[in-house]
C-alpha cells in the first residue's frame, strides 16, 4: 500500500478501536485507505465512474440474492416463475426491474470507466496489473450477463444461449465436445439452465473479489488524474474523504435518477420482446440479437465470413485490450496533451459505438459493410495508429506538477 | 417581516456561511442530505424485506372448503390448509359427553367444548401441536389417543382430550381451532 504521511483520524485513539485495531487493524485500513488516503486534487467526474460500478456490484448482488429466493432453476418452471416474481412476489417487479435494467447500467458504468482509462493513459506503467485486473472483471462480468439473461428461459435466452455457447464449437478438433461438455447434453435444456445459474450466483462473488485486488493494485500507485502526471508532494493531493466522498456520493444521486428513469418508467426499453415468448427449441427467433452492451463484438463475429475467424477476431478484440498498455508507445498518459492520439481516441469511440449499431441490424448489405470497415478500424486503432502515434506525435508541454496550474493564476 | 434569506446569513470565521445564531449553514445542509439519503435506503430495503412476506398467489390458497357429507360418527379426515393439516373429526355422543364433563377439569388453556366446536359433532382443529409443531396423532382408530381420549403428540409426549384440548405433557395452549364458517349443513370453509 502507499506511503504517505499518515496522520490518523481523531476516532482512531477511542479505547475500543484502539482494542481492535491491535487485534485486527480494519479501522487503520479504512481510515488509510478510504478517509486519509490522499488522492490527486484534480479528479473529475470521468473518475466518479469506478466507485459508480462498486456501486451497482452491490446492487446486481443484493436484488439478485432476493430473486434466487424465488426463482426456479428448471426448464419447466423457470419461465413461470419469473412472471410469478413480477406479479405475486411483494415487490418483485422492482427487484427484476432493479437486476434487468441494473446490468444494463453496470455495463454503462464500466464501459465509460474502460474509455475514461483509455483517454487518460489510466493504463500504463505502473498500473498495467491494475488495467489487467478491470479486464478480468470486464470479463467475468460478459459471463455473469451473459448467464444471467438465459434464466428467464424466453426465446432470447434459449437462443442467445445456444448461439454463444455454439461459437466454442469453432474450436478445430475439440469444439463439439467441448459445445457438448457445456450443455450437458445435445443442446441447451435442463442441465444447462441447472449450471447457468449456478455460475450466475457464483460469479458475481468472483467479481467481488477482482475488485478488491483491483483497489488494492489501484492503491499501490494511487489513481491516475487528468494531467497524467505523478503527484510531486502532498500539495498536489486531497484526503478522500470529505472531498472525494463528497464528489461520488453527488455523482451517485445523479446516476441514480437515470437508473431510476429505467426502472420506474421504461423498464423494457432495453430488453428484447422475443423474451416474452417462452423458450421453444423447434422455432427460431427471425431477428437474433444479444443484449446492447455485447453488439459491437457480434458485430465484429458477423464481420468475418469464417467460423473460426469471425469467433477468434471477436475475442481478439477483447484480449487486445490485455497489451493495450505496449501498444501505445507514448509516453504521455493524458489525451489533454496528444492532440492527436484525442482524434483517433474519438474515432475509436465513434468506430465502437457504429459496431453497436452495426450488431443490432440484420447482417446483409450496408450494416454488413459498415461492420466490416469498423472491424478493420477498430483492430487498426491498436494495431497501428496507437503504436505510430507514439512515433509521430508531439505532445504538449506538461506542467511542471498537478498544483501548479490550479494555484498559479491563468497568466491573462 | 417576509426577510430575504439571504440576510439571515453572514460569514462565519472559517469562511462559510453561517446563520445569525452561529449554525453553520452546511449543517443544515449535511442533515438534510442524510436524512433523505437514509430515507430513501429504509424505504429501499424495506421493498426487499417485503419481498420476503407470503406472496399473492401463497395468500390466494389461504382458505379451503370441505365437505362433511361422507364423514360417519367416529371418523376423522386430515385436510391440508396453508400447507398445514386441519383435523375435522364427527364425534360420538361418548366423547361429547366426555370433552363437556371435563370443562370443569383442571385445565391448562381453560376453555369449554362449547366455545371450540360451532357444531358439537363437528371437532375442527389445526393439527399442529402447540409445543413444537408436530403432528399429534390419534387420526386413525390404531393411533394412539393418549391418556384422555383425544390425541397424543409423539414428539415429546403432549396429551389432547376429546375437545382437542391439552390435559398432559409440554405443550402449553389447546390444539388451535382455525377460523371456519358453514356454507350449509354439511360444508366448511377454512380461513
Amino acid at each position: 500500500m502507499a506511503k504517505y504521511d499518515y496522520v490518523p483520524s481523531p476516532f482512531m485513539s477511542n479505547p475500543i478501536v484502539k482494542w481492535v485495531d491491535h487485534r485486527l487493524p480494519i479501522f487503520e485500513m479504512v481510515d488509510q485507505q478510504l478517509i486519509k488516503y490522499p488522492a490527486p486534487r484534480n479528479l473529475n467526474y470521468w473518475w466518479n465512474f469506478g466507485s459508480l460500478a462498486g456501486v451497482m456490484l452491490v446492487v446486481m448482488i443484493l436484488s439478485g440474492i432476493f430473486l434466487a429466493m424465488n426463482y426456479q432453476p428448471n426448464t419447466l418452471a423457470a419461465f413461470d416463475s419469473v412472471e410469478r416474481i413480477m406479479r405475486d412476489v411483494n415487490y418483485g417487479w422492482l427487484l427484476r426491474y432493479m437486476h434487468m435494467n441494473g446490468a444494463s447500467m453496470f455495463f454503462v458504468v464500466v464501459y465509460i470507466h474502460i474509455a475514461r482509462g483509455m483517454y487518460y493513459g489510466s493504463y500504463k506503467a505502473p498500473r498495467e496489473i491494475l488495467w489487467w485486473l478491470g479486464l478480468l472483471i470486464f470479463l467475468a462480468m460478459m459471463a455473469t450477463a451473459f448467464m444471467g439473461y438465459v434464466l428467464p428461459w424466453g426465446q432470447m435466452s434459449f437462443w442467445g444461449a445456444t448461439v454463444i455457447t455454439n461459437l466454442f464449437s469453432a474450436l478445430p478438433l475439440v469444439g463439439k465436445s467441448i459445445v457438448t461438455w457445456l450443455w450437458g447434453g445435445f443442446s441447451v435444456d435442463n442441465p444447462t439452465l441447472n449450471r447457468f445459474f449456478a455460475l450466475h450466483y457464483l460469479l458475481p462473488f468472483v467479481i467481488a473479489g477482482l475488485v478488491m485486488l483491483h483497489l488494492w493494485a489501484l492503491h499501490v500507485h494511487g489513481s491516475n488524474n487528468p494531467l497524467g502526471i505523478d503527484a510531486k508532494g502532498p500539495q498536489d493531493k486531497i484526503p478522500f474523504h470529505p472531498y472525494y466522498t463528497v464528489k461520488d456520493a453527488f455523482g451517485l444521486s445523479v446516476f441514480l435518477i437515470v437508473y431510476a428513469y429505467f426502472v420506474f418508467f421504461n423498464p423494457y426499453v432495453l430488453g428484447d420482446a422475443d423474451n416474452w415468448i417462452p423458450a421453444n427449441p423447434m422455432v427460431t427467433p427471425p431477428h437474433i440479437v444479444p443484449e446492447w452492451y455485447f453488439l459491437p463484438f457480434y458485430a465484429i463475429l458477423r464481420a468475418v465470413p469464417d467460423k473460426l475467424g469471425g469467433v477468434l477476431l471477436m475475442f481478439g478484440a477483447i484480449a487486445i485490450l490485455f497489451v493495450l498498455p505496449w501498444l501505445d508507445t507514448s509516453r504521455v498518459r493524458s489525451g489533454r496533451f496528444r492532440p492527436a492520439f484525442r482524434v483517433f481516441f474519438w474515432v475509436f469511440i465513434v468506430v465502437t459505438i457504429t459496431l453497436g449499431w452495426c450488431g443490432a441490424q440484420l447482417p446483409e448489405g450496408i450494416p454488413l459493410i459498415l461492420g466490416q470497415v469498423c472491424t478493420v478500424l477498430y483492430f487498426a486503432h491498436f494495431l497501428v495508429f496507437l503504436p505510430l502515434l507514439g512515433w509521430f506525435e508531439r505532445p504538449r508541454p506538461l506542467p511542471a506538477s498537478i498544483a501548479e496550474p490550479v494555484l498559479t493564476p491563468a497568466a491573462k | 417581516m417576509a426577510q430575504p434569506a439571504t440576510s439571515t446569513l453572514t460569514t462565519s470565521p472559517g469562511g462559510g456561511r453561517q446563520h445569525e445564531d452561529g449554525t453553520p449553514r452546511r449543517d443544515f445542509l449535511y442533515l438534510s442530505a442524510a436524512a433523505f439519503g437514509a430515507t430513501g435506503a429504509v424505504l429501499t430495503g424495506w421493498a426487499f424485506v417485503h419481498s420476503m412476506n407470503p406472496s399473492a398467489d401463497v395468500l390466494a390458497l389461504s382458505s379451503t372448503e370441505v365437505s362433511l357429507a361422507a364423514l360417519q360418527p367416529g371418523q376423522s379426515i386430515t385436510v391440508t390448509w396453508r400447507g398445514k393439516p386441519v383435523f375435522v373429526r364427527y364425534r360420538t355422543p361418548e366423547e361429547i359427553a366426555k370433552a363437556k364433563a371435563d370443562d370443569k377439569a383442571d385445565l391448562r388453556d381453560p376453555e369449554t367444548d362449547q366455545a371450540r366446536a360451532k357444531k358439537e359433532q363437528f371437532l375442527v382443529l389445526l393439527g399442529v401441536c402447540t409445543h413444537l409443531g408436530c403432528v399429534p396423532l390419534g387420526q386413525k382408530p390404531t393411533d394412539p389417543h393418549g391418556e384422555f381420549g383425544g390425541w397424543f403428540c409423539p414428539c415429546h409426549g403432549s396429551h389432547y382430550d376429546t375437545s382437542g384440548r391439552i390435559r398432559k405433557g409440554p405443550a402449553p395452549k389447546n390444539l388451535e381451532v382455525p377460523a371456519y364458517t358453514y356454507l350449509n349443513d354439511t360444508t366448511i370453509r377454512i380461513g
